[in-house]
């Protein structure tokens, strides 16, 4: 079944949509141009205003849900954007029930998150600064999946890199937070360029980039082109999603403070990429070649997101890797039709709150050992941090797809509907549900089990109730979220107007026979776990480790691919540039400038100060005038 | 007795409301003369200073009033029309003639007595007795009512006429810099030499058409061009003539040499004044002779017209760059201004090209007579022990010194090098994208080509102004009297705004400029 119709909307709450974005941005605008003025209550302005746009994203969803299922799209015309010539784009809104599951996650998990910061920011100089980097980046995540067309989604896209940007590099003192910013920047630039392409090929094609211009007329187009846009889009979901081959720059953000990592790094920012796919779907699906690769680059990542994150000892680059890991699962099940977006979607929900969970857990662990990361130098926190131990391994049990946790019926949805597609990629993805089990396994038994491997001087201890709310709240999430969502085919139904529904409707078991394998697999890599860092001692530094550890400790080569590949032929390209620059195109510039001053300085002479001479110039002037007319005159 | 009777005296109609603006301007300038005669000297100023800002503020009024009544008509028999260009070119002429007053009026930048040294004590009983020159005010007004007239003027007579009482006062005016005497003069001098010669070859070159039409109107020289056969030569050689005499006023080459010196020695609020009404006056007279009288000889002038404006933009941007007196620099600048602005008259085609080309050019001049005004008022702030700073070098550091001075100064000199989101640009881009539209795609190359190099020595300045560092003994900065304020103030403003916002004010080109011209 094709989606519903996009119809315009005027009035209700629908009609004010465009508040949820206004408001963090008027945040945003309040809290850098009133500078140190609003330093003491800023941080509460940003919570008031990530709240009362979430507010509005419930209300909305309300007056949508009121709707009936087919009348559920709705376009909301804000203004004429670019008035120019034959591209003609009305800025508006797209509420339809995929942009709203993405809203209320990001304004949902967000004020969370900036909740959470209070806490965890509140000794920092720049807490200010801070939370208005935060209501900057919500509006952008907001108008990036709430615009109606490419365009606006294209600002909102460049909107959380921006916001991203700032805050990797927010402890900009630091010379790796830094580089990490630059990096993430330079990455996201090379799948930037991937989408404004795509967005190109969408106009020349269709002469318009509205979704309502565009989507419903996919099939118009030939497959060479559906392919193209199609990749093109990728190659900027992977970079926005930290896929292969533009990972790298996702395990360095964890430079950021920890609720950055949560909030951007982790629930939100870097699902756009699957939103941008499944929001194309229309194209996608026209071209079964994008599609495989939209699930090869799945599958090749979620393999390398677990990889890595076995090997990292710092708790928050391992799960860095994990995210990379789930998002590939998505990009998996995005890649696989309508049949894997429902999935898709509500396994971006649930990884949503259980990451969260997990980072701002792994944030209140920082917090309480003195910002140390190293996991091996933590150990036995279970019974200093109750609250954060009991969250934390809910979230860790959801992750790993324990029995009827959120991962359960998210990831095995996933991995149901791969291997309905293709047994390969199924069975790649079973092996990925195993090494998460591991990882996270060894994850959290380092963290909170075993002997304390404590620095000396450390005395941990229960963070404030101001940062352990939020960690309950997305806790719940983490426990109930997946099977809400998935039992019943609630958010099947739900997500069928906006992205179209499959010949037949996939059937939920609360167990099969998959189900069973990729449970067994699982615990395999748990028991691994507990008997490699539960049970036997972990020593306090890490130890040399085969190849293959190497291999994961070093990202899988990603960044000295990356130098070898890119930068170094790079550097050579810009000194040859840069020598052709100074001799071949500075010396024609200085020659023509110095040949202009030479004729100005040898014409200057010509203006004597002599009225005689002037006159004189002016007659034969006359006489050339009156020449040339006659001469022209008579041809 | 009954003879004379029977001879029915046929009054010349004046439609008096359709000329009141200039109208008003000349009276003013008379009851100016008047007050001079009459009224005791310590008096004089307080009264001329009400009476000039009143009649030209009234006089705008009066044309946005005939604007917004549509006039489109020939008044007074034909020989003065009050159309869409000529209402738009006396607002702008009205605007800028108003804020060059403020800029007279503000200081001591006239001579108090012909004769007194500056500072000397008989300059000091001159001043103490009230004995400023306060003719400089009905001079001024007359000037105007010139430049209102010469570019409404409909047949070559009147055209002359306003080109003489538009130029005589300036002449006189050039020459009353309070310092500085000897190059004033000299300026005077050379002008008034200079414009009597040009004048010499606008009369002739009138008695030549008129010889072949038969009259001085311009639609009726328009109309014998296509009837009269065989008086090639008397057409020719009058048209050239005239033109030479046009061509002169807005300072295209060969006929440039005039600006730089008296740009440099006038003072410096008359430079202005010069610099922006002049040139635009000059410019509405230079279209009517070709558009209106010539318009069907296009084939013979656009040539002349296209070496013309290449020449000009060469040597104004060429030469500018090896100026080291900041007024002389803005003299070159705006003969290479004029080259800019001549790229659009050549673009004549379809009516449609016509009413683009125009509504450019009107932009363009009022653009560029701001921009002007105000960079002209900066100068006038910038003061050595002698007078204003003219040497580029004195200009050092400014930036460091002054910086909100030297900012409103970068505003400007970005303005006239045509950066986005200043006047300039629209103004330029109009001009250029009409000329494109009428096949002087060419031209336009060349335009670009002396832009890039014109913006070489704006720059220059700026680079001067912030990057180096400031001269020891460095001029200082006069604090602006209120009226130099508001000239920097408005004329910023109006860079900005037109940068910016330039929408309305294109739209009112636009349909000054729809109806062309009347003929």
């Amino acid at each position: 079944m094709e989606p519903a119709e996009i119809v315009q909307h005027s009035g209700g709450v629908i009609g004010a949509s465009w508040l949820m974005i206004a408001l963090p941005l008027l945040g945003a605008a309040i809290l850098l141009l009133t500078g140190r003025r609003s330093d003491r209550a800023g941080h509460l302005l940003g919570v008031a205003m990530s709240l009362a746009s979430f507010v509005v994203a419930v209300l909305v969803f309300f007056e949508l849900i009121g709707l009936g299922a087919d009348s559920r799209r709705r376009v909301v015309e804000l203004y004429d954007f670019l008035p120019s010539g034959s591209l003609d784009v009305k800025m508006g809104l797209l509420l339809d029930p995929l942009s709203i599951s993405f809203a209320l996650l990001i304004t949902g998990v967000g004020s969370l998150i900036h909740i959470y910061s209070i806490g965890y920011m509140a000794h920092d100089p720049n807490r200010r600064r801070f939370f208005a980097y935060l209501n900057l980046f919500v509006a952008a995540m907001l108008l990036l999946v709430l615009a109606d067309n490419y365009l606006g989604l294209y600002i909102g896209w460049e909107g959380v890199g921006l916001a991203s940007y700032l805050l990797i590099g927010f402890w900009q003192h630091k010379p790796s937070a830094a580089v990490a910013a630059k990096k993430a920047f330079i990455v996201n630039r090379v799948g930037d360029m991937g989408l404004a392409l795509g967005i190109f090929v969408i106009f020349t094609t269709f002469g318009t980039i509205s979704y309502a211009g565009t989507l419903p007329l996919a099939g118009n187009a030939s497959t060479g082109t559906l392919t193209l846009i199609s990749l093109a889009l990728l190659l900027g979901a992977c970079g926005k999603s930290a896929q292969v081959p533009l990972q790298s720059w996702l395990l360095d953000a964890m430079e950021g403070p920890t609720p950055v990592s949560a909030l951007i790094h982790a629930a939100t920012m870097v699902t756009a990429g699957v939103y941008l796919v499944v929001r194309s779907g229309a194209f996608f699906e026209g071209a079964p070649t994008a599609q495989l690769v939209v699930t090869i680059v799945g599958v090749v990542t979620l393999l390398a997101g677990a990889i890595i994150g076995t090997a990292k000892d710092d708790i928050k680059k391992a799960l860095a890797g994990s995210t990379m890991s789930q998002i590939g699962y998505m990009m998996l099940a995005a890649g696989l039709g309508p049949a894997g977006y429902a999935v898709a979607i509500a396994h971006l929900i649930a990884h949503g709150f259980f990451k969260a969970s997990m980072f701002l857990g792994a944030g209140s662990v920082m917090h309480a050992m003195n910002d140390e990361v190293n996991m091996r130098r933590y150990g036995g926190l279970a019974s200093v941090m109750k609250i954060t131990w009991i969250t934390f391994g809910l979230g860790y049990l959801a992750i790993i797809g324990f029995p009827l946790l959120s991962g359960y019926w998210t990831k095995d949805g996933i991995i149901e509907a791969a291997m309905e597609h293709n047994q390969i990629l199924g069975w790649l993805a079973v092996l990925g549900a195993g090494i998460t089990g591991f990882y996270m396994s060894r994850l959290f038994f380092m963290t909170f089990h075993g002997r304390r491997r404590w620095e000396e001087g450390v005395h941990p201890h229960e963070s404030p109730a101001v940062m352990t709310w939020p960690l309950i709240i997305l806790s719940i999430g983490s426990v109930f979220g997946g099977a809400f969502l998935i039992l019943g085919n609630r958010m099947f139904e739900f997500l069928a107007p906006a992205v179209g529904r499959p010949e037949e409707a996939p059937t939920v078991h609360a167990i099969s026979t998959i189900g069973l394998v990729t449970l067994a697999v699982v615990a395999v890599g748990a028991v691994y776990a507990w008997l490699r860092y539960g049970r036997a001692a972990v020593p306090e530094v890490a130890p040399r480790g085969s190849f293959l550890t190497t291999f994961a400790r070093r990202d899988l080569y990603g960044d000295a691919l990356n130098e070898a590949l890119f930068m170094r032929p790079g550097q050579w390209l810009t000194r040859i540039a840069v020598f052709f620059d100074n001799r071949g195109i500075d010396g024609l510039v200085n020659g023509l400038a110095a040949a202009i001053g030479g004729t100005s300085g040898r014409l200057r002479r010509v203006q004597t100060g002599f009225v005689r001479s002037y006159a004189l110039s002016i007659f034969f002037g006359a006489a050339l005038l009156v020449g040339a007319w006659f001469v022209v005159g008579n041809l | 007795m009954s003879t004379l009777a029977a001879v029915a005296v046929d009054p010349p109609k004046i439609e008096y409301a359709e000329l009141s603006p200039m109208l008003l301007v000349f009276g003013a300038a008379i009851a100016g003369v008047l007050v001079e005669a009459f009224t005791p000297r310590y008096l004089r100023k307080s009264i001329q200073v009400p009476i000039t800002i009143v009649s030209l503020i009234g006089a705008f009024v009066l044309t946005v009033w005939l604007g917004l009544r549509g006039t489109r008509d020939a008044a007074a028999m034909g020989s003065v029309a009050v159309d869409g260009p000529a209402l738009f070119i006396w607002g702008a002429i009205l605007l800028l003639a108003v804020v060059s007053v403020l800029l007279i009026n503000d200081d001591d930048q006239f001579v108090a007595q012909a004769a007194a040294v500056p500072g000397s004590a008989d300059e000091d009983r001159a001043i103490s007795e009230g004995g400023a020159h306060t003719e400089i005010y009905p001079l001024v007004l007359f000037a105007v009512g010139g430049m209102l007239l010469f570019p409404a003027a409909n047949d070559l007579l009147i055209m002359f006429v306003a080109l003489e009482v538009m130029s005589l006062p300036l002449y006189l005016l050039c020459g009353l810099a309070r310092r500085r005497r000897l190059l004033s003069q000299e300026a005077a001098m050379k002008y008034f030499l200079l414009g009597a010669f040009s004048s010499a070859f606008f009369l002739y070159g009138t008695a030549l058409l008129y010889g072949f039409a038969g009259s001085v109107d311009l639609a009726a020289i328009a109309k014998s061009l296509g009837s009269v056969a065989g008086q090639d030569s008397l057409l020719f050689m009058g048209a050239a003539t005239l033109a030479v005499g046009v061509l002169f006023k807005i300072g295209a080459a060969p006929f440039q040499a005039w600006k730089p010196d008296v740009y440099q020695g006038a003072p410096t609020p008359i430079t202005a004044l010069m610099a922006s009404g002049t040139l635009i006056a000059a410019f509405g007279a230079l279209l009517r002779v070709f558009w209106v009288a010539l318009g069907n000889l296009d084939t013979e002038w656009i040539p002349v017209l296209w070496a013309v404006a290449i020449l000009t933009m060469v040597v104004g941007a060429v030469l500018a760059i090896t100026q080291t007196d900041i007024k002389r620099m803005l003299a070159y600048s705006s003969i290479a201004h004029t080259g800019f602005l001549l790229t659009a008259v050549v673009a004549t085609g379809n009516a449609g090209q016509n009413a683009g080309a125009l509504s450019g050019i009107l932009f363009y001049l009022l653009a560029y007579g701001f921009a002007t005004v105000g960079a002209f008022a900066v100068v006038t702030m910038v003061r050595d022990a002698g007078g204003e700073a003219g040497h580029l070098s004195r200009w050092a550091g400014l930036g460091k010194r002054s910086p909100v001075l030297a900012g409103i100064f970068t505003l400007f000199l970005l303005a006239f090098a045509g950066i986005p989101l200043t006047s300039g640009f629209f103004g330029k881009y109009a001009v250029f994208s009409a000329a494109v539209a009428g096949g002087a795609t060419a031209l336009v190359i060349v335009g670009v080509v002396t832009s890039a190099m014109a913006a070489f020595f704006y720059v220059r300045v700026i680079v001067l102004m912030f990057f180096s560092d400031p001269a020891p003994e460095g001029p200082t900065i006069a604090m602006p009297s209120m009226g130099t304020a508001a000239v920097v103030t408005l004329s910023a403003a109006a860079t900005v705004v037109l940068g910016v916002f330039p929408q309305p004010v294109l739209d009112l080109a636009h349909s000054a400029a729809q109806s062309l011209f009347v003929r």
